[in-house]
């Protein structure tokens, strides 16, 4: 794995357009770069593009064949597009943690947590014993789950399915971890627990987090990128757009102009 | 819509006419479905007591293990259906199983929507075909055909190579054990395919996601979020299709060959439950033969109806919600 210098540029997109149909964009020549090690939020209105732009990030489109995706997205300057590069290899590396709690509902705790890690071949009990605890705590579930890692996925509370989720997409250990809206299913004691690990964990990976609390991407981000219709507005460091952003439009947009 | 939209009373207006109908509706509802299930009780009932003159002879456990049917000598033993009705429906739902599984996956994870779209349309023809159909095309080409081409070959070799098959396989006949199997297998195909992909299409787009997004192959996705999701609808699709294959009565009775009494043979004539029925209905006059063939009818029915009862238990109980086993 490459190491990073903190705050260089790991991810980055140039022209980066998402089509769910002929003339139906998603997102609009979309050119941004995600700093390592740092928290990139991406805000703006409902529809704006937000989860598409991430979803491009790590070829979810790839799944629906009505999508079509024009201009590049690098990662560590290779594009993720293109042609010799295998979408499998790249979502194992930019991990993902969705809006809603997806646990495997009918595998355990244990086994939810393991699967990326046995996808890549690890079977030593030991290893993986090590890596769930490990991504457990990261994720603070640890602590409730422990005396029952056996029971099923789908039998914990929707709060703890989602740190469950993020403990699946951290076992893994990802350079990049795109998070669409990860709280917005949690009460705010695990919301504040998410957050502080968001924190944490920004030695170990570089995230990017959807969200519509602005609150939460003041307190979490480093970078916040604005959305609106389809179009990237401005990315910058957070202090900057909260503080005094370049656009008009955002200025519009954090005053509750068009929320 | 739109001539009742607007004012408050025209949205009040609807709802006390509603009123009558609804309860009308219900009457209607609930009575004809009280009807049918009082009709399925009534009829297990009358086939009961048409056939208690056996139960009394013989008693329902020596009646279900005894492995004589003779109606000359008036010995009626309901074993040899039992097994051979048992025994087609597993061999035919185990060759039917993997290939169905197969189809259903292949229809639903890789198959391009024009692909598809041909497979379900024949897959769905395949079941409608009447089972007299396929039994009589089964009759005139299938059986003699896997006879010369297959049995025949195959005992052949067991006679020198491997002696200690041929009791089990037996002298190959053209209407015989293998050959309503692997019939039976080809009718319950279309089933278990059918209510397997229902299963599978019902597992949500989020759980694929969540697999793919972990880095999965599609066959991973497959294994770790779709099979495991789609788990109690395959199972309770593969009890309906065994369901399905232990009522079956058409085909197999024109290919089993029909012989009474045990031990049966692979390439030998055999009997099931409803080829027995099918074929001795008319000839019983004495009261024993007939209350004998009612008793057989009874246990099919016990049979079906609590494989029916399993799977719709396993549907409920193992279903996503509750976490599943
Ligand atoms: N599968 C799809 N097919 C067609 N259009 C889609 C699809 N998914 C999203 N869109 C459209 O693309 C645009 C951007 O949607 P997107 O989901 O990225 O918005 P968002 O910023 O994440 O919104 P929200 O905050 O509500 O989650 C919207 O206009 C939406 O209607
Ligand atoms: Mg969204």
């Amino acid at each position: 794995m490459s190491n990073p210098v903190n705050g260089s540029v790991r991810m980055e997109t140039k022209d980066l357009s998402v089509r769910y149909g002929p003339a139906i964009y998603g997102i609009q020549n979309v050119s941004m770069p995600v700093h390592a090690n740092k928290v990139t939020a991406l805000i703006g209105p409902s529809g704006c593009g937000k989860s598409t732009f991430l979803r491009a990030l790590n070829r979810m489109h790839d799944l629906n064949s009505d999508v079509e995706i024009t201009g590049q997205a690098l990662l560590d300057g290779e594009d993720i597009y293109a042609p010799q590069v295998d979408a499998v290899v790249v979502r194992r590396k930019i991990g993902m943690v969705f809006q809603k709690p997806t646990p495997f509902p009918t595998k355990s705790i244990y086994d939810n947590v393991a699967a990326g890690l046995r996808l890549v071949g690890i079977r030593k009990k030991q290893v993986l014993d090590e890596a769930v605890e490990k991504a457990l705590t990261g994720a603070a579930l640890w602590d409730e789950v422990k005396d029952r890692l056996k029971s099923p996925g789908g039998s914990l509370s929707g709060g703890q399915q989602q740190r469950l989720c993020i403990a699946r997409a951290l076992a893994v250990e990802p350079e990049v971890l795109l998070m669409d809206e990860p709280t917005s299913s949690l009460d705010p004691a695990s919301t504040l627990r998410v957050e502080s690990l968001i924190k944490q964990l920004k030695d170990q990976v570089t995230i990017i987090i959807v969200t519509h609390n602005m609150q939460q991407a003041q307190r979490v981000s480093d970078y916040t990128a604005f959305f609106f219709v389809g179009e990237l507005v401005e990315v910058s460091p957070t202090g900057t757009i909260f503080g005094s952003p370049r656009e008009e439009r955002t200025k519009e947009y954090l005053s509750g102009a068009f929320s | 819509m739109a001539d009742v939209a607007g004012t408050i009373s025209a949205s009040t207006l609807p709802a006390r006419y509603r009123g009558p109908a609804d309860t009308a509706f219900k009457v209607v509802v609930v009575s004809l479905s009280s009807f049918i299930i009082l009709l399925a009780v009534a009829m297990a009932v009358m086939i009961w007591l048409e056939a208690r003159p056996t139960f009394r002879a013989f008693g329902y456990l020596d009646f279900l293990t005894e492995t004589t049917w003779d109606p000359v000598n008036a010995i009626h033993g309901a074993l040899p259906f039992i097994f051979g009705t048992l025994l087609t429906s597993f061999l035919a739902l185990a060759l039917a199983i993997v290939p169905a599984l197969g189809v259903a996956i292949f229809v639903t994870e890789f198959a391009p929507k024009w692909l598809a779209n041909i497979i379900n349309y024949t897959v769905d023809l395949l079941a409608a075909i009447p089972s007299v159909v396929i039994g009589l095309w089964a009759v005139f080409n299938f059986a003699p055909f896997m006879r010369d081409t297959f049995y025949m070959p195959i005992y052949l070799w067991a006679e020198e190579s491997a002696p200690w098959l041929v009791p089990l396989l037996g002298a190959p006949s053209t209407y015989n054990l293998a050959t309503a199997t692997l019939i039976l297998a080809l009718m319950i195909v279309p089933y278990t395919v059918a209510l397997s992909r229902d299963a599978i299409g019902q597992v949500p787009i989020e759980q694929r996601e969540a697999a793919y997004a972990l880095g999965s192959t599609r066959w991973e996705v497959i294994r770790d979020a779709v099979l495991p999701y789609a788990r109690t609808g395959v199972i309770a699709g593969i009890l309906l299709s065994l369901a399905r294959a232990l009522g079956e009565t058409m085909a197999v009775a024109m290919l089993i060959g029909n012989r009474n009494r045990m031990p049966f043979t692979l390439f030998g004539p055999a009997a099931t439950m409803p080829s027995l029925i099918i074929n001795e209905f008319r000839e019983a006059v004495e009261v024993l033969h007939y209350s004998s063939i009612m008793a057989v009818g009874f246990y099919l029915f016990v049979v079906t109806i609590g494989i029916n009862l399993l799977a719709s238990y396993i549907q409920r109980k193992l279903s996503i919600t509750k976490g599943g086993v």
